[in-house]
């Protein structure tokens, strides 16, 4: 019995990650409304269970991909996947209003660049208030606290040492974790609230994923705003990292 | 029919992406410079040219509709596969910039609205 049910779902993993999330938002939902009468959104309580499961399927499994790595939810890691979560980002943009759009233009190009200085600032006096005074290492874990894309890119390109280029990779994981869980806390009193100001969070937290999150939990009409600028910040992060922002660590020490 | 707007979707996503890497190499960065966000220009503009949208009918439009709608299943399925362990377990440092990144970016987004806004409000 157990294996033909194992080998269903190994053969149908896409499928069984549909019923998978169906069921975690079908609890979700229940428990927003029963415990917290809608004050808490369904997908934000949703979210936060899928991180608390990833954490369980890591212990499960040692991997580093979450229940993704555990057998039976194989599915999850494709459907939660880069490809997917793409694709459907780029469909929220059906329905927006070009007109915002123009209008945040340039505020919400700044917004991208202040938000990779201003994280790899924080990361970097982080790294020094840690001990390090390696301009290598500390613009690497600075650039890690950008997005953990722009960590191991910058890492790589000035060659950081592997343990260096690790520690990048949580700082920017926590960054992204952080983002998805706290946005719809924090979200009325820093006045996110509407387009134009989703434009800009999307820009200054630059994580695609945290951003994609933090926004679905928040009010999904604001997704395809945040989402925009934010994809715009990993490269921008990979293109300042190593240049600019490495000379003015490697010039300040 | 549903196909066509799956379809118009998935070009405008090839054609962001491959334009993304081809800014990337262009600029000498190694990732994908604002693909998703150029797709997403796409198929606003193609969705808001009158001409296409008098022939995107709702069969069409459903065919996007639908994966506007699977956005929150899949970002919970992202959520699920993230590396929790790996953040938690690295130590207080890594922990420490993260959290240092996410609150100062967090204060800040309310004195960049007020500046798009021209301040008058």
């Amino acid at each position: 019995m157990l294996e033909i049910v194992e080998s269903v779902a190994a053969g149908n993993a896409l499928i069984v990650a549909f019923v998978f999330v169906g069921l975690i938002l079908a609890l979700s939902n229940w428990l927003s409304k029963t415990f917290t009468r809608g004050h808490i959104h369904g997908s934000a309580i949703a979210i936060t269970l899928g991180l608390l499961l990833a954490y369980v399927g890591g212990i499960f499994s040692g991997g580093s991909r979450g229940l993704a790595d555990v057998g039976f939810f194989t599915g999850v890691g494709v459907l939660g996947g880069a490809m997917f979560r793409d694709f459907a980002i780029v469909a929220t943009a059906y329905g927006a209003e070009l007109e915002t759009l123009k209008r945040a233009g340039w505020v919400g190009a700044l917004s991208v660049v202040v938000g990779v200085i201003v994280s790899f600032a924080m990361g970097a006096i982080v790294a020094v208030g840690f001990g390090y005074l390696d301009p290598i290492a500390i613009t690497t874990i600075g650039a890690g606290a950008a997005t953990y894309i722009v960590g191991p890119v910058t890492g790589t390109a000035l060659g950081a040492s592997s343990d260096v280029v690790a520690l990048s990779v949580a700082a920017g994981l926590t960054k992204s974790i952080l983002v998805m869980v706290g946005t719809p806390l924090v979200a009325r009193r820093i006045g996110l609230d509407n387009p134009h100001a989703a434009l800009i969070y999307g820009g200054l937290m630059g994580t695609t994923s945290g951003v994609a999150a933090g926004l679905a939990a928040t009010d999904p009409k604001l997704v395809p705003y945040g989402a925009m600028t934010a994809t715009f910040y990993t490269g921008v992060g990979c293109l300042l990292g190593p240049s600019i922002l490495y000379f003015i660590v490697a010039g300040l020490l | 029919m549903v196909i066509y707007g799956v379809a118009l979707l998935a070009a405008c996503y090839l054609l962001g992406v491959f334009l993304g890497e081809a800014l990337g190499v262009l600029i000498g960065v190694d990732a994908n410079v604002g693909g998703v966000g150029i797709a997403m220009l796409a198929l606003i503009v193609i969705s808001n040219m009158t001409s296409v949208q008098l022939k995107l009918g709702d069969a069409t439009a459903s065919g996007i509709n639908f994966w506007n709608a699977m956005y929150i299943p899949i970002v919970i399925a992202m959520a699920a596969k993230q590396n929790v362990i790996g953040a938690v377990s690295s130590g207080w440092m890594a922990l420490f910039a993260g959290i240092a990144a996410v609150v100062a970016s967090f204060m800040l987004v309310p004195l960049l609205s007020r500046l798009g806004r021209g301040g008058s409000r």
